[in-house]
């Protein structure tokens, strides 16, 4: 490692951050492409199951809940793939990367959403998983990732919110809707405990070695679990692990998720992945005339 | 401020500044993509104004923003005549009062 490199690297370690124009080695600035495209492909691809929904919502004011929700993570694609450019990588070589199946996704987004209480859980629980990975996210080393966490989390709240208050809804009717709700949390519990990635040590995360993230995999499990786990269970719903259990040392105690699965969905072999990636390679072809539209009033 | 690498057609780079309450200061918000000065003004009000979460929003074409960074003039002179730390008054104080003490029981 050069000189230069080595002392880039203790500014960030030592909780240093970087901006736009700032001097970074090659390997820092491939690393941080990587990670904050993959994090506005999930963002955008994040709508697609939800996108089913609308039309299906049960009432009016969900679906006006619903679909503010969907802007709202649009919006958050469109801050992340700013970003993403400011790096050198324009939008359109991340659309065609994303679309060719060559980049990737968050695992939660490739599985569909059969009923009304998946909206839900995912409102509530996929979101709340994602709040954790992107409240620590306000400290990477790249400050402008950084701050536009702010936002981004400031809009997650209410999506946490709207979630919870589909659920408390649903458990507060019929049994039929309990029982939707169980059976969602049920069929979303196995990707939400792969949701954080596999324990890798933070020392040999090439992100955290970087500070690009500010918590090692595991830790934000461990957060997931301490602040839902027990939001679930005062509901009078089961969470489908035997093994759950919190220790006396603070630590939750889970059966071993399934990183085989988690592997086999995100590179593109899971439920929904093909469809959904073939809308959004249909979506973009139909609506490439009005970029070129509005590009050509412009000049 | 970075130029804008990689951006294909005639689109411009904005930087927009939100003022979250009347009287407060702007502060940068984030950056967007926009082909003219009507969309931009458009994207903005959907990016930072749809929950009424800033009272007023300056768009400015990045090109525009030259930034300056510190050290702004090179700190060649003892310049502490300007900063409050540069304004020790404990011991004097102390001294002066005392003198006064003395003088006035004179």
């Amino acid at each position: 490692m050069d000189s230069r490199t080595q002392e880039f690297l203790e500014h960030v370690q030592a909780g240093g951050q970087v901006e736009v124009d700032d001097w970074m080695p090659d390997e820092y600035r491939s690393k941080l492409v990587k990670f904050i495209e993959m994090h506005g492909n999930s963002e955008l691809m994040g709508v697609l199951p939800e996108r089913d929904w609308i039309l299906r919502a049960p009432t009016l004011q969900r679906k006006l809940a619903l679909t503010a929700k969907i802007q709202d993570e649009v919006g958050h694609a469109q801050l992340i793939y700013r970003v993403v450019e400011d790096l050198g990588k324009p939008r359109s070589a991340c659309l065609d990367d994303l679309v060719s199946g060559k980049a990737k996704f968050h695992n939660v987004f490739h599985y569909p959403t059969k009923t009304w209480g998946d909206v839900g859980v995912i409102a509530w629980l996929v979101d709340a998983a994602a709040i954790v990975s992107q409240k620590a996210l306000l400290k990477c080393s790249y400050a402008p990732y950084a701050r536009i966490m702010k936002k981004i989390c400031w809009e997650e709240s209410f999506h946490i919110l709207h979630g919870r208050d589909v659920i408390l809804t649903m458990m507060l009717g019929t049994d039929e809707q309990r029982e939707l709700v169980q059976e969602a949390l049920n069929r979303w519990w196995g990707p939400l405990m792969q949701f954080h990635g596999n324990p890798i040590a933070a020392a040999d995360d090439p992100t955290f070695h970087w500070r690009i993230k500010s918590q090692a995999n595991e830790e934000a499990r461990q957060q997931f679990l301490d602040g839902y786990v027990p939001q679930i269970w005062e509901l009078g719903l089961t969470v489908p692990d035997p093994k759950l259990k919190k220790r006396k040392d603070g630590v939750w105690e889970y059966s071993e998720p399934d990183w085989d699965e988690l592997k086999w969905v995100v590179t593109g072999h899971g439920p929904e992945t093909e469809r959904r990636l073939g809308f959004r390679q249909a979506s973009r072809e139909e609506t490439a005339w009005v970029r070129r539209a509005v590009l050509a009033d412009a000049a | 401020m970075g130029a804008a690498r990689g951006v294909s057609g005639c689109s411009v780079i904005w930087e927009v500044f939100r003022q979250e309450r009347e009287g407060q200061p702007f502060q940068h918000g984030g950056s967007l993509e926009a082909p003219n000065i009507a969309f931009a003004e458009a994207y903005a009000r959907e990016f930072y104004g749809r929950r009424g979460e800033s009272f007023a929003l300056w768009i400015v074409p990045r090109e525009a923003v030259d930034e300056v960074r510190e050290p702004y003039v090179a700190d060649v002179f003892d310049r502490d005549y300007r900063r409050v730390d540069g304004y020790s008054l404990k011991v004097k104080l102390k001294e002066a009062r005392e003198l006064a003490a003395k003088n006035a029981s004179r």
